[in-house]
């Protein structure tokens, strides 16, 4: 008697605590969860993003990921994220594909500038290289660091998988869309191409400037009779730097609700500063309007 | 075997302890109709173990299909230059996103087995030594530790192997031989030959065992030494199921992803030095299929290296149990 009477208790316990539960899952899921992916180049950024704007709207739910821009655009193209990251511009065939797949129209909102960066091991004397000598480099056209100004030794080229919208952003605009050599070594991520130079004092690497730490970041040269420049911020502004280039947010169709009020944040002021401390460099139009007092 | 609780109960109130001799309560109940009802109850076991086994096979077979599936349209189209003809012939390059796509997989196969190779010939010698020790030599409470601490090593998840050549091992290889790449396919046979030595020795060492005592015996006592039975008599008859170790480590070696995604290099050369980097077909399954385009003639390429991979694994898996049948035979006249 006395236990078929706790069995109850116990049962009707385990109905409320279910129940509050239940209710307890079903309080956040009316909060929409915004999903961030793409580019390795600016998964720092987005993550950056994400805490500083979920602090202080505390009902936003945001998930950043990596893996690549291309990831990240097949992503948008299959319906699988919000908003897609890229540190290059979608391709006409890729908005085509979205066009057809999501029924609406790619949108493309630049939310940072960044410098492409050279990065080479700290102990390597070079300081500068014009294009066509990084070109002529990573297609192993140049294989020895004494035909630019260095030592005695032969160049070990660092680079990202073919994944990544920088590995593309490199073809278009330093190898003018040709191949990488066939010793190219392709990594994960721009973390572990800094990793890889780090560790190799014959290595050179490309990456996007927010991850250079640990390694050293050299000036570019147009040509052989142009000024070489250094990546940084006001270099970056006035376009002088010769890989300079805009990373993107994409969304299928313009954004509304909880993505717009996200994507308004992150080209405002406030949101342009979480850029700045994350090493990339903020909007020209925000620059500007952050400088003026 | 105690009986059941309720007896129990019953003999420790009545205070008897001459129970043992009492028949089981139970067996009054094992009726005609109860046999049936057992019987049936059998043959659903056996059903749904069947049934189990059978699905295992299933999902073998429909892995196959679908992952050939997607290779198959290779046969017939031709989206940005990828055929099956393309992935074999000249320029022998991999460079699938490109403004002329190459997909030939001949370096990727090059690099695989030169890695594999590799893998196999460092440890080889070392599984086979520790498991002629272990069966042979060892003193009993040797043999007690040394199996279990080698099976451990089969443990280790691969992703910890690779990041500890990664970090370690390849920067002291350069030290020590200055390659030009810190990372080549010396590095990466060598993290393979460490994922791979437990699978040999633990294969090997279970043929080394199965050997009966008699064949020792008899040896022994023609006045041959330890060593010249150990050699000469039982590796000789083990010889089946250590070329079964050797088959199945290899098939493992050639699959293996995460070790040689970390530590081989990546770059798809298409040369036979140890010392230049590598690009396996594995790791290239694993770095490219996440981006690649849904149906794209890189995305079928993918598949189609998926499929050799497949087969590949599938003939040596085959090879390694007919081997292992082999020996049974040989040791117990039986397969």
């Amino acid at each position: 008697m006395n236990t078929a009477k706790s069995l109850k208790a116990a049962c009707g316990g385990l109905l409320l605590v279910s129940l509050s539960l239940f209710a307890g899952c079903a309080a956040p899921a009316e909060r929409q969860t915004i999903t961030v992916k793409g580019s390795d180049t600016m998964v720092l950024l987005g993550q950056r993003w994400a805490e500083v704007y979920m602090k202080e709207h505390p009902d936003a739910v945001i998930q950043v990921t990596g893996g690549g821009s291309g990831t990240g655009i097949a992503a948008l193209i299959n319906g699988t994220t919000d908003i897609c990251e890229s540190s290059r511009p979608m391709s006409e065939d890729e908005k085509t594909k979205v066009q057809d797949q999501r029924k609406a129209v790619a949108t493309e909102i630049p939310v940072a500038l960044d410098a492409l960066a050279v990065y080479l091991n700290k102990e390597n004397p070079v300081q500068q290289l014009t294009m066509e000598q990084a070109r002529k480099i990573f297609q192993a056209e140049i294989t020895n660091w004494k035909d630019v100004g260095g030592p005695d030794a032969s160049i070990v080229l660092y680079g990202r998988e073919n994944n990544s919208g920088t590995y593309v952003y490199f073809k278009e605009h330093v190898l003018a869309n040709g191949d990488f050599a066939e010793k190219y070594q392709p990594m994960a991520g721009t973390a572990a191409v800094i990793n890889a130079v780090t560790k190799d004092p014959l290595g050179i690497g490309y990456g996007g400037i927010g991850y250079a730490s640990e390694v050293k970041t050299i000036s570019m040269a147009k040509d052989a009779s142009s000024p070489a420049i250094e990546p940084k911020m006001e270099n970056v502004l006035d376009n002088s730097y010769p890989l300079s280039r805009s990373l993107f947010w994409y969304t299928a169709g313009e954004p509304s609700g909880a993505i717009k009020q996200f994507a308004d944040w992150v080209l405002s002021p406030e949101g342009q500063k979480v850029v700045t401390e994350v090493g990339y460099y903020p909007l020209r139009s925000t620059a500007q309007t952050t400088k003026t007092p | 075997m105690k009986p059941l609780g309720n007896r129990d109960f019953d003999s420790r109130r009545t205070g008897s302890s001459a129970d043992e001799a009492v028949p089981p309560v139970r067996k009054r109940h094992s009726a005609p109709g109860n046999l049936k009802w057992r019987r049936l109850l059998d043959r659903i076991a056996e059903k749904t173990i069947f049934s189990f086994a059978m699905a295992a096979i299933a999902i073998i077979v429909l892995i196959f299909v679908y992952v050939g599936r997607e290779a198959l349209p290779l046969l017939w189209e031709n989206s940005e230059g990828a055929t099956v003809a393309a992935t074999f012939s000249p320029p022998f390059t991999w460079q699938p996103v490109s403004g002329v796509p190459k997909y030939n997989v001949l370096p990727l196969l090059l690099g695989t087995f030169k890695v594999t190779l590799i893998a196999m010939l460092i440890a080889t010698p070392l599984a086979l030594a520790a498991a002629l020790f272990t069966a042979e030599f060892a003193p009993p409470a040797a043999r007690e530790w040394i199996k279990p601490a080698i099976e451990l090593l089969a443990g280790i998840p691969s992703v910890v192997i690779g990041f500890f050549v990664l970090i370690v091992l390849a920067s002291w290889l350069q030290a020590v031989f200055g390659f030009d790449f810190r990372l080549n396919a010396l590095t990466a046979g060598i993290g393979l030959g460490l994922a791979v030595i437990p699978i040999i020795y633990t294969i090997s060492e279970d043929a080394l065992t199965a050997v009966p005592r008699s064949y020792r015996e008899a040896s022994l006592a023609l006045g041959a030494s330890k060593t010249q039975t150990a050699v000469q008599v039982v590796f000789p008859a083990a010889m089946p199921g250590i070329a079964a170790a050797l088959v199945l480590g290899f098939g493992r070696a050639i699959g293996e992803t995460m070790i040689v995604l970390l530590v081989s290099g990546n770059a798809a050369t298409f040369s036979l030095s140890l010392a230049d980097p590598v690009r396996t077909m594995s790791a290239t399954v694993a770095s490219e299929l996440g981006e690649v385009v849904f149906g794209s003639g890189h995305y079928r390429i993918l598949f189609f290296i998926g499929t050799l991979l497949f087969l590949i694994t599938s003939v040596l898996n085959w090879l390694g149990d007919r081997f292992n049948r082999n020996l049974r035979a040989r040791l117990f006249g039986s397969a």
